[in-house]
């Protein structure tokens, strides 16, 4: 399984702060997987994806295996 | 002396102020910064959410380039999450060092990363309701202050 954890505003989109989904996962798997506005949102260029804690430069390059983590990280609020 | 943290529960700054002053001997300045939750206009509180991998290790980097860039004796940078109440202190920064503009600018320099680029989602309730805060402009100027 792969875990996806949400993030800010995201977790309130998904309804949860995390959902499993079955490994392997691309991007296209993952946004067919999602509700049509969070996968809408998550496509936001502002909305950045991490891979097991690092930032991913290409999310559309998104590839997750068995037991990887992906967190879907809206822009951080500010002061 | 460094003491980069995340913090869980309410916490008292000056217990956090004071044995890191005194674990820098030979200081000429120590700088301190605090900030609390404001009294807003109907805000019974604050909720602060972090994504571990990122958040903690954030604060880290953020830590080595101000004693890359400062020539600071010590940082101590302490970040609460969770829910907060109007009036609880929500950060403190602290820097210690030989002459005060490090000390001084250091600080500004952590707050100003902390406050715009850390990973640090925040919701505000009024009225019962939960209300998520955007970025700001402010935040990207006040960055932008430090890329010269």
């Amino acid at each position: 399984m792969v875990t996806i954890v949400f993030l800010g505003k995201l977790a309130d989109l998904a309804g949860a702060p995390s959902l499993q989904l079955s490994a392997p996962l691309d991007w296209a798997g993952l946004k067919a997987a999602l509700p049509s506005a969070l996968a809408e949102a998550v496509d936001d260029p502002r909305n950045r994806v991490a891979l097991n804690g690092a930032l991913i430069a290409d999310k559309a390059g998104l590839q997750a295996g068995e037991g990887d983590e992906i967190a879907l990280l809206p822009p951080v609020s500010g002061g | 002396m460094r003491d980069i943290r995340l913090l869980h529960q309410m916490f008292i700054p000056g217990t956090l102020i004071g044995p890191f002053t005194q674990a820098n001997p030979g200081l000429g300045g120590v700088c301190t910064f605090v900030g609390e939750v404001r009294y807003d206009q109907g805000v019974e509180a604050l909720e602060l959410t972090h994504y571990e991998p990122l958040t903690l290790p954030g604060m880290h980097e953020l830590a080595d380039r101000a004693f890359a860039r400062f020539e600071l004796m010590g940082l101590l940078m302490v970040h609460r999450v969770g829910v907060l109440r109007p009036g609880e202190p929500i950060v403190c920064v602290s820097a210690a060092a030989l002459h005060r503009r490090d000390a001084i600018d250091a600080v500004d320099f952590c707050m100003d990363h902390l406050k715009s680029a850390a990973w640090f989602w925040k919701r505000e309730k009024r009225d019962g309701q939960w209300h998520w805060i955007e970025p700001r402009e402010q935040d990207h100027s006040d960055l932008a202050r430090w890329q010269a």
